[in-house]
């Protein structure tokens, strides 16, 4: 599910939605407080040089920072999405996905290609919750398995970057709840064939998307302080009627319960993919 | 809450209203049968038996969304265990996930169906509220969603057909639950259901609750009972997110096009099961028959396939689904 409503803060992690940093030349950070100097921060790979605090970033700023400098070469940029249901909330959906194109120079939630890191050739996807929460619809699922499969033929190891607030995209209904289903037959293959995926889980990664190709690496590391987990906290704090713990569904949760292999600071990323990769190729 | 025999919606008023007036004329025909004159009753009874059909019909052909949403989670609709006796020549029940627990929220166990033997797997959501309380009103833990694999790994070495009932309003959304992954465990289902080397069937009994209800759902025959939905998101939850209040999930069920003749319209699911008159609820026994037939059929049809046929439709299956604008379409590999 999907919505671009900005919901009151909940807990030390900030907001559900994803702020990225702000325009202007201050800024304050959302996880100390700290007024800092923005070129600083967005020097600092987006991460608060004071706490810490990791930044949402956009699919582009992801790529540029992950791979060695001008090797993407992106996939299946032309897909777009297309109105199933015939979906209307506050907004026809295709306006919905016009505005969201016009506003974030992207054509959809997730971008996928191919490129390298430390020269090690691979199939790269990123998903981007600035894109209606980073919501999996047609577009997304179609994309990421387009990947997959690329992958699976040419024996590439296969990186997915998940930034995904919105799970499977509302606004496409059950088409959008079969993509979970899409794509992990298609990671079920790529696993039966041998190939290596790792998933990096960043702020936010929640439901369909969690609860599908964001768990199903060989390898799951997560950014510091990821939202993540399936059911969204509003939900559960209705559904229990209880007071979540501090920390509750954040990588630190997470890897205390088993279901990450590390945290890994973003200024560490590169490298931690590039040795990973280099253990599982002989 | 009224005795569950007693519950109804209320477009099924005129219905009861009629069947009561019918069950007075048939008691009066009873008792007059020694004196008067039946023969004017028998007739007005065998009318009104008609009217009452067309009634039924007429209401059950005309329901909206919300109203077939209410009709999926109607107090006396069978749910699994309510169909297992009615439904199998044996079952034999098999408890517990080998790590965590045994949810009660899912069933699973041996069942002998005509010729066929097969491993079962439902959601069950409990009849009273004791059995609600047990059962999570249908929504699985994760180690509901592990006891569903390990059984199905099972009947995969054996080469057992499996059987999956969905009747869930969805994962369930709570602190222990996510403590124990169930992101994790519903993605690792996803992944290992596309890949068991056994045919697989699932039917939509009920609710078909978005993950929770995909977490036993990959198969290679989807179908639902025709008076079910089947939904990335609850009509509530719809509702509250996009209009602010789950009053409006009528409108969100509409929206959401979640219905059983809306999914096969969309070529998601490959059968509706036709529900008796009036509905699963009004008679079980004849829901049950429906059900029967049918994976009977659909499993005798699905072993005639070799496993790697199989495996390779299945791939497809999934493989094609979604709606999407392309500029450039690609070959069928995906190259681009």
């Amino acid at each position: 599910m999907a919505s671009r409503e900005s919901r009151s803060p909940r807990s030390w992690h900030g907001h559900f939605e994803p702020k990225r940093v702000p325009v202007g030349v201050w800024m304050q950070c959302e996880g100390c407080r700290a007024t800092l100097f923005r070129k600083q921060v967005e020097e600092n790979l987006s991460v608060c040089p004071e706490c810490n605090h990791h930044f949402s970033l956009g699919a582009l700023d992801r790529i540029a920072q992950l791979l060695d400098a001008d090797t993407f070469e992106e996939w299946h940029a032309d897909l777009q999405a297309k109105d199933p249901l015939g979906f209307q909330d506050r907004l026809p959906y295709p306006e919905r996905v016009r505005q969201e194109q016009d506003r974030t120079g992207l054509a959809e939630a997730a971008v996928v290609g191919q490129g390298y890191i430390k020269g090690i050739r691979m199939v790269l996807g990123v998903t981007d919750s600035n894109f209606i929460m980073g919501s999996m619809g047609s577009v997304v699922g179609e994309k990421l398995t387009r990947a997959i499969e690329r992958a699976t033929e040419e024996k590439l190891p296969l990186v997915i970057v998940s930034g995904s607030g919105g799970g499977a995209r509302m606004h496409e209904g059950i088409f959008s709840l079969m993509q979970m289903a899409k794509v992990s037959t298609a990671l079920g293959r790529f696993h039966a064939a041998g190939g290596l995926y790792l998933s990096v889980l960043t702020h936010p990664t929640m439901g369909g998307v969690a609860a599908s190709f964001a768990s199903l690496g060989d390898f799951i590391i997560a950014e510091p302080r990821a939202l993540i987990g399936f059911a969204g906290p509003r939900v559960i704090e209705q559904t229990v009627r209880v007071q979540l713990p501090s920390g509750f569904q954040t990588s630190e949760f997470l890897l205390e319960h088993g279901f990450i292999d590390r945290i890994v600071h973003r200024r560490d990323l590169r490298s931690t993919i590039a040795q990973l990769i280099d253990y599982t190729t002989g | 809450m009224p005795p569950a025999s007693e519950y109804r919606l209320p477009f099924e008023a005129p219905i009861y209203e009629m069947e009561a007036r019918l069950a007075e004329m048939e008691t009066q025909y009873a008792k007059n049968r020694a004196g008067g004159d039946p023969t004017r009753l028998a007739e007005q009874i065998r009318h009104l038996r008609r009217e009452l059909a067309a009634l039924k019909r007429e209401v059950f052909s005309q329901l909206d969304p919300w109203q077939i949403v209410q009709v999926s989670r109607h107090q006396n609709r069978p749910q699994t265990r309510d169909y297992l006796p009615l439904l199998f020549d044996e079952f034999i029940e098999l408890h517990g996930d080998r790590a965590l627990g045994d949810d009660k929220a899912i069933v699973s166990g041996l069942a002998r169906l005509d010729d066929l033997k097969v491993m079962f797997i439902g959601h069950q959501k409990g009849k009273n509220l004791a059995e609600r309380t047990a059962c999570n009103f249908g929504s699985a833990h994760p180690e509901g969603y592990r006891k569903a694999l390990v059984k199905m790994r099972l009947a995969a070495k054996f080469g057992l057909p499996i059987i999956t009932f969905i009747d869930t309003p969805g994962a369930y959304p709570g602190v222990t639950a996510e403590e124990r992954g169930q992101a994790a465990i519903i993605a690792e289902n996803l992944m290992e259901m596309s890949q068991i080397r056994t045919p697989i069937v699932c039917v939509v009994i009920g609710e078909g609750g978005s993950g929770g209800a995909l977490g036993i759902g990959i198969g290679d025959r989807l179908a639902m009972l025709e008076f079910t939905y089947y939904s990335v998101i609850s009509p509530e939850g719809c509702a509250s997110i996009l209009w602010k209040g789950s009053e409006h999930a009528p409108k969100a069920a509409a929206a959401l096009r979640m219905t059983s003749r809306d999914l096969l319209a969309f070529g998601i699911i490959d059968d509706v099961i036709t529900e008796p008159l009036g509905g699963a609820h009004k008679d079980h026994r004849a829901s049950a028959q429906g059900l029967r037939s049918y994976l009977i059929q659909a499993i005798r049809q699905l072993k005639t396939a070799t496993l790697d046929e199989l495996m390779n439709l299945r791939y497809a299956k999934y493989r094609k689904i979604g709606v999407f604008l392309e500029e450039n379409p690609v070959s069928a590999n995906g190259r681009p």
